[in-house]
């Protein structure tokens, strides 16, 4: 993928976003996913939050990789370094955004600690890593898995709102075991998209 | 504590997955078929013993403020160690896993116990808890895996059972996993319910 053409990055987006959707397909963020949907607008706050750290995290991680562990032959350590890359770049983020953009901050601050382990956002980087990804597809890769999860995110914070207001769930079911079958239900809608893959 | 409470604590009254709800992703991405989930679980029982041992010997040394971080880097080095024993042994496991042995270091069950266990008690109970915990989240992944490939593949460690009969294949795509941990949950949840029910 050397010259991107709108039309990969299209197929790019398309795959990321809705075939291969992070939660619903490959089960990366599922703490999160379950954890904070209980309301929509906390629910795309969450997404907002993980969309911003991992284009900030895909594009410190390439860097680390390229120019700190591959010259150093430690390509090993990958896993450590990157764990503490994002651990770090969280933190920053976090007294970055309280100083210069206190209204960011308010919006997004509470979801940002929470984002260190968010398996996802390890998992874009290492996957970028593994699939050889040059800096702007592996920038664009996560943008749109993050754009997936907030979507998937979204969704399933409305469900979970109409269940909890109308539905009358058996007590072995309530809370946590509905919301898997929801889920559940959700992944195999998502499922209808592997006919736009091309 | 004694070591029969534990046992109890972790593979069942307070089995991380199927009571604490930890570990979702791991648990859903690695159950599609029996052999898969042990090895997951296992994978993830190895770290979580070293790291509960090594933060339990470290508990007076490491500073109460930077605590999370050296949590994660003395978890890292471990799965960093299982990743690699893998590759070189377990190489059919190793790929069939792929992503999700690096992702070992984010899942929350290891950070949990480290947290809430290992930095408060000795050594040896530190031992058995990650131990029984980390068999406990074997046993949980067991079960939803051992169900995912009866069902979702019409076998079991491989081997074809029930004839020409055709699987039904959702268990063993992701919906499955969703739908498989959900009912495996509320069974769960009605087996404490009516365990508590019947004590009062």
């Amino acid at each position: 993928m050397e010259t991107l053409s709108f039309g990969t990055i299209l197929a790019f987006a398309v795959n990321a976003i809705l075939i291969e959707n992070v939660v619903l397909s490959q089960f990366m963020g599922c703490c999160p996913f379950f954890g904070v949907s209980k309301k929509s607008d906390t629910a795309l706050g969450m997404g907002m939050a993980v969309t911003f750290i991992m284009g900030l995290a895909s594009i410190v991680t390439y860097g680390v990789y390229q120019w700190v562990l591959i010259p150093l032959d430690l390509e090993y350590l990958e896993t450590i370094a990157f764990i503490l890359v994002i651990a770090a770049l969280v933190q920053l983020v976090e007294l970055a955004l309280k100083k210069l953009i206190p209204a960011l901050y308010n919006a997004l601050g509470i979801y940002l600690p929470l984002i260190t382990t968010n398996c996802a956002v390890l998992g874009v980087c290492l996957t970028s890593v593994q699939e050889g990804y040059n800096f702007l597809s592996s920038f664009l890769y996560s943008v749109f898995t993050a754009l997936g999860f907030t979507l998937a995110i979204w969704i399933f914070s409305l469900i979970r709102t109409r269940i909890e207001e109308t539905c009358d769930i058996p007590r072995a079911f309530q809370g946590f075991p509905i919301s898997l079958i929801a889920a559940a239900l959700l992944s195999f809608g998502f499922m209808g998209f592997n006919g736009l893959s091309f | 504590m004694k070591i029969k409470d534990q046992f109890n604590a972790g593979l069942f009254t307070d089995n991380p997955v199927l009571i604490q709800l930890l570990g979702m992703c791991p648990t859903l991405a690695t159950s599609t078929t029996l052999i898969n989930a042990i090895g997951m679980g296992l994978s993830a029982t190895f770290v979580l013993i070293c790291s509960n041992v090594l933060i339990s010997l470290l508990r007076k040394f490491i500073p109460q403020k930077i605590r999370i971080a050296a949590y994660i880097v003395i978890i890292a080095g471990f799965v960093t160690l299982a990743d690699m024993l893998l590759e070189a042994y377990f190489n059919s496991i190793y790929n069939a896993l792929g992503v999700f042995i690096p992702l070992i270091v984010v899942n929350c069950i290891i950070l949990a116990r480290a947290e809430s266990f290992a930095s408060k008690n000795k050594v040896i109970p530190s031992f058995f808890d990650g131990l029984f915990m980390g068999l406990g989240f074997t046993f949980a992944l067991a079960i939803l895996g051992a169900v995912r490939e009866i069902l979702g593949s019409g076998t079991i460690l491989g081997f074809k059972l029930f004839g020409g009969i055709a699987p039904l294949s959702l268990f063993a795509l992701p919906a499955g996993g969703f739908l498989g941990l959900g009912f495996l949950i509320a069974l769960a949840q009605h087996l404490s319910t009516r365990k508590k029910g019947g004590s009062e």
